[in-house]
């Protein structure tokens, strides 16, 4: 006999407080470990002005949270990762909805800038930044996860996705890590973090390169070893360019390097890498 | 570092040699892209744009919202290269510095050795800092633009670094060829 499980009843009214929390909390601190990552960044930095940009990076994090105003006047695209338990049951009305009403209660609250059009066309400001972009996974469960990626333009621009060949490898993908960094120079407001996504399809993978970027602490390892690996060698490759902090030249282009991988088709090798700049806004909440 | 203290508008832009820190005082006009497709649109019709470009410094940025008593919301450059199609014909008006982020095209280097404009460049993620050193705001043109309205800020002290001086340098090439590993 089959028991049927208990379902959890969620009013969307509960998410739509908590995204307008995470937009102001995100926006205005720095997650912790990305903090750490920038006093990283700044002892291995060689370059003086480098090094005076680091400074300057984690002045302005203790200011943008002390005064509560935007650590970047760029305060995004609000990218939202929900997962979901299939047994979880939203009431109140449309989840969707919530979660657009979340961002622009968060983006009035917080004194943060209405960035998003409503078409590439006709370019007219939606006034609330919304709407969300939502990337929804059902796991089993009653759990709801939700994480917050507030996503600069200027990086986002400087993103790339090519349908790698199999043939081309592992080392083809270096190549165009390497080569995807030199052609953002400055503009991607390095030091940056890179999220990689890799197999897949064209739009998995570039939902993982997303979704890589949320990596919690920032610049911690994958735990599937070559990935690891191979993290790391993207890290010494990328900041071999010498671009440096804001691009004014230096040894630490990137503090951090995210990788995911996933299945993909016998003649595809799909490389997506999404890069974030130096104000790497992440937050994450278990309802 | 040493920064040098820099009035606005330059009168001696040649002095300036690309890597300068220095740190500036003066006047500037905000715009991005909107409102460079706007300034586009008055030249093309033949009319007045909203601020004298002779001697004018644009500031690529779109700020956030000002709380109640402040000046200004967060204000670091955006990337100036989306102006780049636009920056050219305005640097023939007479406009002698920009402040942004990132490189800048061939097109608009050479347009500002030719007429002698310099390209600053600030540190986005120290956004919250130059609010700081802005000390006066109003929106001149474009008000339905919002955070991309033309604003006249007066700003003291504002840090940055010369990235395209008159004579033919780039920090964002020099800068990164002193430190790259091959």
């Amino acid at each position: 006999m089959t028991v049927a499980p208990e379902l959890r009843t969620v009013d969307v009214a509960e998410v739509e407080a908590v995204v307008a929390k995470l937009c102001v909390e995100a926006n205005h601190a720095l997650r912790e470990d990305h903090v750490a990552a920038l006093e990283r960044g700044r002892l291995a930095e060689e370059s003086p002005i480098g090094r005076e940009v680091f400074d300057r990076l984690l002045e302005n994090a203790r200011v943008s949270a002390a005064e509560r105003i935007a650590f970047c006047q760029d305060t995004g695209y609000a990218v939202l990762f929900l997962t979901i338990g299939q047994d979880v049951h939203f009431t109140g009305g449309s989840l969707a909805e919530a979660l657009d009403r979340g961002v622009a209660q968060g983006y009035r609250d917080g004194y943060l800038r209405a960035s998003l059009v409503r078409s590439p066309v006709d370019r007219v400001n939606t006034g609330d930044n919304t709407p969300a972009m939502v990337h929804y996974d059902l796991v089993p469960g009653t759990g709801i996860e939700l994480t917050l990626l507030v996503k600069g333009a200027g990086c986002d621009n400087m993103s790339a996705l090519r349908m790698l060949t199999p043939a081309a490898g592992v080392e083809g993908m270096r190549r165009f890590v390497v080569e995807t960094i030199e052609k953002a120079g400055p503009s991607a407001s390095p030091p940056v973090t890179v999220g990689i996504g890799m197999g897949g399809t064209f739009d998995r993978a570039a939902v993982l390169a997303k979704r890589a970027l949320t990596r919690d602490p920032t610049g911690s390892p994958s735990p599937d070893p070559k990935l690891a690996e191979l993290e790391a060698e993207l890290v010494d490759a990328i900041n071999a360019t010498g671009i440096g902090p804001a691009g004014f030249g230096g040894t630490v282009t990137t503090v951090a390097v995210h990788v995911e991988a996933f299945p993909t088709h016998i003649a595809a090798f799909p490389v997506a890498i999404n890069l974030d700049c130096h104000s790497h806004r992440v937050r994450s909440v278990t309802l | 570092m040493t920064a040098t203290a820099v009035r606005l508008p330059l009168t001696d832009p040649a002095s300036l040699h690309a890597g300068d820190s220095v740190l500036l005082s003066g006047v500037v006009y905000t715009a991005r892209d909107a409102a460079h497709a706007r300034f586009a649109e008055a030249i093309d019709a033949g009319e007045e744009l909203p601020f004298d470009v002779e001697g004018a410094t644009i500031y690529f940025v779109g700020p956030t919202p000002a709380r109640p008593g402040h000046v200004i919301g967060s204000a670091g450059p955006t990337t100036a290269s989306r102006c780049d199609a636009y920056s050219p014909m305005l640097v023939e008006r007479g406009l002698r510095s920009m402040i942004g982020k990132g490189r800048r095209n061939d097109a608009v280097k050479e347009s500002m050795r030719t007429h002698g404009c310099v390209y600053f460049g600030a540190i986005e993620g120290t956004a919250a800092l130059l609010s700081r050193c802005i000390t006066s705001a109003e929106i001149v043109a474009y008000d339905d633009l919002g955070a991309e309205a033309v604003r006249r800020l007066t700003i003291e002290d504002f840090p940055a670094l010369v990235v395209n001086d008159l004579h033919g340098a780039d920090l964002y090439d020099d800068g990164p060829a002193r430190w790259r590993r091959s």
